[in-house]
């Protein structure tokens, strides 16, 4: 066993900042292609960072599982709407957890020193494939163990929100609130597909699916992009006099064998968090953090990940959520941009209201979505693979 | 760096439109159709491989690690955790105990199921806590299944067994 050097663990070469967003509509089906979604999410980053394509170093691009479109190895394909010709291009992908993963490769890119000006881009096209988006990922499941018996990955979340209920003792009534506020945060959003006024009651009326999972407390299946520019602090400077820094990145992986681990915890979440915080020197989330974007395709999901944020103890979130703590003008906005269960899903683009969202509320940008509070840290989060990955990105737009 | 609130609307955001299934259908869309036709042959591998002769035989196959004790199921060759080899196998109980379930009414198309159909995580009694497997649950009705309700599983006819996870029809409570 070799001697760790404490301390130099989180050393970086220089700070990152982001500098522009782009998103473009989340809908169910459009008429461009992934390409083509792409390029107008980049064009309008590159416009509002106030960059051209030429002044783009490097290039990383998001987009989740290659079934949805059919097109095997589709960062190639992705290509040059990403704006990734002739330049250095990399794709990542850990499923849902891509849409912050995508960000944290562009912060190695900048933060290494090799790339000054770094454009991330996450795409997702899921209606290509027929009859539903769902039968693509009929292919995530263990070949051998799993898919005799016909999951659908609706299973998977039901099986983790029956637990999560019953270890808290949560009613389904407390977890739809979540629903309520997120498609309600929604009908400010330019981008959203879902956005509307909902009750309690509508969700636990709606159409089952995998109970206690029904349709409401569903994020829809869409197709979109989103972009964002990341920069070194002395392009950030000449830039704008509002740059959003990133002050911690964090990812983990829980085991494959899911069906071996008590479930109703993210400990993937928890782990990449700690990761995070402790780059960005946070002690106490709940003081430290002013807005938060957790991932949300499911309502359950929204109140599971801000207690492995360390936002809320564990069964204390659906709490938070009743009081109107989570709320756009509450103590610890969650979700303000309305979500993926309010603005949509499209799996890796939904850095769009999850990274891209904290940076506009940071830079005071979010408009009509802006939260009612003064900002100055937010965290954000991703989760995705067989239920597994947690990526975690903390901003601030102090220095 | 300013901190506080300014008058900076939200951003731009750039047109698109969404399509109905009908513009599709009515060729108000230019498409084309393809369908991909790839087979595959998985290979089950050495533990799993074990497993499932196992179950043709009716018996629950684990592996243990005797350095972290776990009696791992669905087995493996290796400890994760230690990242070392298992020591040995073991066989466990058919029953065990529901950690969570779900009553789902969609097939894996997302497509309406005639009849719900009840799935669980399973943890299977021998191994250790929490070691649960995927499976369904039959001869209940869905008001009656609760989190630690006890199952047994229920066999195919040892002839029909094919050393798959399907040779266990479903579970079932367990009476009394």
């Amino acid at each position: 066993m070799f001697e760790r050097v404490r301390g130099l663990k989180f050393h970086k070469k220089q700070d990152v900042a982001i500098v522009g967003a782009g998103i473009t509509l989340f809908r169910r089906r459009m008429n461009e292609t992934g390409k083509e979604l792409s390029y107008y999410a980049v064009k309008q980053a590159l416009e509002e960072a106030g960059l051209e394509i030429q002044d783009i170093d490097m290039v990383v691009m998001g987009s989740a599982p290659d079934a949805f479109d059919g097109i095997h190895m589709k960062g190639e394909y992705l290509l040059d709407g990403a704006g990734g010709s002739n330049r250095p291009y990399m794709r990542v992908f850990v499923g849902g957890g891509t849409g912050v993963f995508a960000p944290i490769a562009g912060y190695w890119h900048v933060a290494s020193g090799l790339a000054d000006v770094c454009l991330v881009i996450t795409e997702e096209k899921m209606s290509s494939s027929h009859p539903h988006p769902q039968s693509a990922f009929k292919y995530i499941w263990d070949p051998i163990l799993d898919r005799p018996l016909n999951p659908n990955l609706i299973w998977i979340f039901a099986l983790e929100m029956r637990r999560y209920m019953h270890e808290n003792n949560i009613k389904h009534e407390d977890i739809a609130l979540v629903s309520v506020k997120n498609k309600g945060n929604a009908l400010d959003h330019p981008a959203a597909q879902v956005a509307e006024k909902i009750t309690v009651e509508d969700v636990l009326n709606s159409e089952p699916m995998a109970l206690p999972v029904r349709r409401l407390d569903v994020s829809p299946p869409s197709d979109g992009a989103s972009a964002l520019i990341m920069v070194a602090p002395h392009i950030a400077r000449q830039l704008t006099d509002e740059p959003v820094w990133v002050d911690g990145v964090g990812w983990s992986l829980d085991t494959t064998w899911w069906t071996n681990r008590d479930l109703y915890f993210p400990r993937y979440v928890a782990e990449a968090a700690r990761m995070a915080y402790k780059m960005a020197h946070i002690t106490d989330p709940r003081k430290e953090i002013d807005v938060a974007e957790p991932y949300d395709p499911f309502d359950y999901k929204e109140l599971h990940h801000m207690e492995g944020l360390g936002l809320a103890k564990k069964g204390e979130a659906p709490i938070l959520t009743r009081e109107g703590v989570t709320a756009r003008d509450g103590d610890l906005p969650v979700c303000p941009s309305g979500g993926l269960l309010g603005v949509g899903n499209p799996i890796a683009a939904t850095m769009g209201v999850k990274v891209a969202e904290l940076y506009w509320q940071l830079a005071y940008r979010a408009g009509k979505r802006q939260v009612a509070k003064e900002v100055t840290t937010g965290v954000t989060q991703a989760w995705g693979d067989l239920m597994q990955v947690g990526t975690v990105m903390v901003l601030s737009n102090k220095r | 760096m300013a901190v506080g609130k300014k008058k900076i609307s939200a951003p731009a955001y750039v047109k698109g439109h969404g399509i109905e299934a009908e513009d599709i259908k009515e060729g108000k869309v230019t498409h084309v159709e393809d369908h991909t036709d790839i087979r595959y042959q998985f290979t089950a591998g050495q533990a799993i491989s074990k497993f499932l002769n196992g179950l043709k035989e009716g018996k629950i196959l684990a592996t243990k690690c005797n350095k972290c004790r776990r009696v791992m199921v669905p087995p493996r060759m290796f400890c994760e955790l230690c990242y070392r080899p298992i020591d040995e196998w073991v066989e466990l109980e058919d029953t065990g105990t529901v950690e969570t379930f779900s009553i789902s009414y969609i097939d894996p198309d997302a497509r309406p199921l005639d009849e719900p159909e009840i799935v669980a995580v399973i943890s299977i009694d021998g191994a250790s806590p929490k070691m649960g497997i995927l499976h369904k649950l039959g001869e209940i009705e869905p008001d009656s299944v609760y989190i630690g309700m006890k199952v047994k599983a229920v066999w195919k006819p040892p002839e029909e067994r094919e050393g798959m996870i399907t040779d266990i029809l479903y579970w079932k409570p367990i009476e009394g």
